[in-house]
């Protein structure tokens, strides 16, 4: 049975994390703090993000897409143009960017003064939750460390590059972590999803209107590493070509050691519950929500799936944010599909009608069926009613299917629609019986 | 009363971080709420609109998209209590009803069904804190606490009820 213990040499972004004072920039530079943006300082920007590419990073926020891709799509010659990182984590049971945040505050300054470098930007912002006062603090305090040591300023080690740094506070909103909507609200507005195109990185699209570039904190946080040891050693890692590197796995629920495990992408979803300790003795597993509160559910079928983004895909579900809940033979799914669609629905922003209705209309008849009060055609309302906000039979993050202006509302159909499909006869059984299978 | 010039002159210092000062809507609002006793009475709306130089519209508009800004009297120490799924599966639920039996409030979303008698406490159900590894858990003011039963929720709060409010300072 494999514990953390076996991976723990192979991790990245936490390779430091026990070390104390590591929030500290003195303790932080004795363990090659800064080295990769200094190493990034004597390469040409082009060459940066042709390293970042070929390193196949892809993003640890919640779509997986190609960061150098996304560096290299970003429009160029236009000025001003900003890099903004995104620690707003909200995702229902995500909860490994506080911990970095807490604890390894420089190492996300660091990645961001890389990107910036990289993108030819001057001034850079990093969201942090509301809720993150720690946090905050504490990236305040890596920003000012850096400023005492040059790092950031005006012509930044003699290089003749320019950077500023601020952290901004969101106010308790988990649409402003969609990226359109976290620029919306650090424009100083209510966090509303921004049409596209234009995308975040074109004219017209990003901060200000100006070309923008946003990076899930995580993200950053592993170019520092991929800058001192270079592209072919991070593309060696986990799944090579496409899905390299380690993620930070955030395991909660039914297990007995939930917690931040950061491993290679190359682990099994059945592993990686026995690195989180496995679940209670004498229970069996129910479900495992794969990449965050908005992808379609796994069962023990699955527990042989790489927890790699293209595996989860192909296995049927997405691996969003990195974030795993197990529920173990004690949970009524009903009970939970209709936590995470409130959930949802309390977050909708308004702006569009399916959404705002649709996800009100879905907790209403949920929480019918949940309380015995459950009618005969509700199964079927329910059906049709996440069909018209996510579009037909579709997951969550297909593009150009759902009937939403962002992915907000599709996601809160996904914990109903798919643990329908895989418990159907429990939903049956509350609205015969009145009562739940499970717990009575 | 009015907003103290030491926020007036922190209000100042947050808008010249960004390239254009409504951004600092947010934490301005913090910045009020704080010094206002831990929420938002219109007039201090108005006066970070005023030293924004942005219409007080925009300021409403903004604070009451967000759910850390309060719109009406909280009491001396907000406990946001974790609902959502991770903490609901470690037992969020007991801790919930037990609070609502010892301080005889209702733990629903409103600030008025959620406050103590005797003005100590505001409890708030609130979605995932991100501290699921910990589950459950609950903020008190601005600090984490996690792992919670309900004699550790029953001590903090002990401890806490006659400690001063800390509140976010941006
Ligand atoms: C409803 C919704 C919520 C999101 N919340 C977050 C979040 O809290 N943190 C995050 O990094 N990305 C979040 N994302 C993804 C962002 O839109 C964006 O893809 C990401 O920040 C890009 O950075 P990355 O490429 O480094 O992952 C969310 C997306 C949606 C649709
Ligand atoms: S899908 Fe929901 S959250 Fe997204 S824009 Fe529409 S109403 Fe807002
Ligand atoms: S579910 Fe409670 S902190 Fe995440």
């Amino acid at each position: 049975m494999p514990t953390y213990e076996d991976f723990k040499s192979q991790r990245i972004v936490h390779k430091y994390i026990d070390v104390p004072g590591i929030d500290e920039i003195d303790v932080y530079m004795q363990h090659e703090g800064f080295e990769g943006f200094k190493k990034a300082l004597t390469m040409k920007p082009e060459d940066i993000i042709a390293e970042v590419k070929a390193s196949g990073l892809r993003g640890r926020g919640g779509a997986g897409f190609s960061t150098g891709m996304k560096w290299e799509l970003m429009q160029k010659n236009v000025e001003p143009r900003y890099v903004v990182g995104n620690d707003d984590e909200g995702e229902p049971c995500t909860f490994k960017d506080r911990e970095l945040s807490e604890k390894l505050p420089h190492q996300i300054v660091e990645g961001i003064m890389i990107a910036s470098y990289a993108l030819g930007a001057h001034k850079a912002f990093i969201y942090v939750r509301g809720e993150f006062v720690k946090g905050y603090n504490q990236i305040w305090k890596a920003i000012r460390q850096c400023y005492e040591k040059g790092l950031l300023g005006k012509n930044i080690l003699g290089s003749g590059f320019d950077l500023d740094v601020v952290a901004h506070p969101g106010a308790g909103a988990y649409i402003c972590g969609e990226e359109t909507a976290l620029l919306s609200s650090l424009e100083g507005g209510r966090g509303y999803p921004k049409m596209r195109p234009p995308f975040p990185g074109q004219v017209g699209g990003g901060l200000y209107r100006q070309p923008s570039v946003v990076q899930n904190v995580e993200t950053l946080s592993n170019l520092p590493a991929i800058l001192r040891y270079g592209a072919a050693w991070y593309a060696r890692i986990g799944v090579p070509p496409a899905n390299t590197g380690t993620r930070i796995y955030s395991v909660s629920g039914h297990v007995q050691k939930p917690g931040n495990y950061e491993l290679p992408l190359s682990i099994t979803l059945g592993e990686l519950i026995e690195v989180a300790g496995g679940l209670r003795p004498g229970r069996k597993l129910k479900a495992v929500i794969p990449g965050g509160a908005s992808m379609p559910w796994f069962t023990e079928q699955h527990l042989n799936v790489v927890m790699s983004f293209d595996d989860i895909t192909k296995a049927g579900s997405l691996a969003g944010s990195g974030s795993v809940i197990v529920m173990d033979d004690t949970t009524c799914v009903v009970k939970a599909a209709l936590r995470l669609v409130e959930f949802y629905k309390h977050e909708s922003c308004g702006w569009c009608t399916p959404c705002r209705e649709g996800l009100d209309w879905l907790v209403k008849i949920l929480h019918r069926i949940e309380h015995g009060e459950g009618r005969e055609g509700d199964l079927e309302l329910l059906a049709d009613m996440g069909d018209n906000i996510s579009g037909q039979g579709t997951l969550v993050g297909t593009f150009g299917t759902h009937r939403t202006f962002c992915l907000l509302g599709p996601s809160g159909v996904s914990p109903m629609r798919s643990s329908m499909n895989l418990f159907r006869e429990e939903y049956e059984y509350h609205i015969k019986h009145k009562k739940c299978m499970v717990n009575g | 009363m009015s907003l103290s010039d030491e926020a007036r002159q922190k209000i100042q210092e947050i808008a010249a971080r960004y390239p254009r000062r409504i951004s600092a809507t947010i934490p301005a609002l913090y910045v009020a709420q704080a010094e206002y006793g831990g929420w938002l009475p219109k007039e201090a709306m108005v006066e970070v609109a005023e030293e924004l130089d942005v219409p007080p519209s925009h300021v409403f508009g903004v604070a009451t998209f967000y759910t850390l800004f309060y719109k009406e009297p909280v009491g001396k120490h907000v406990v946001q209590l974790c609902t959502n799924l991770a903490c609901m599966l470690c037992g969020a639920e007991t801790l919930q009803q037990h609070l609502e039996r010892k301080f005889n409030i209702k733990i629903n979303g409103s600030i008025r069904d959620g406050t103590t008698a005797d003005g100590t406490f505001t409890v708030l159900p609130v979605e995932c804190l991100a501290a699921c590894g910990g589950a459950p858990c609950m903020i008190v003011d601005t600090e984490y606490y996690e792992n919670l039963t309900i004699e550790k929720v029953d001590k903090i709060l002990t401890q806490i009820a006659t400690q001063p409010t800390v509140f976010f300072k941006p």
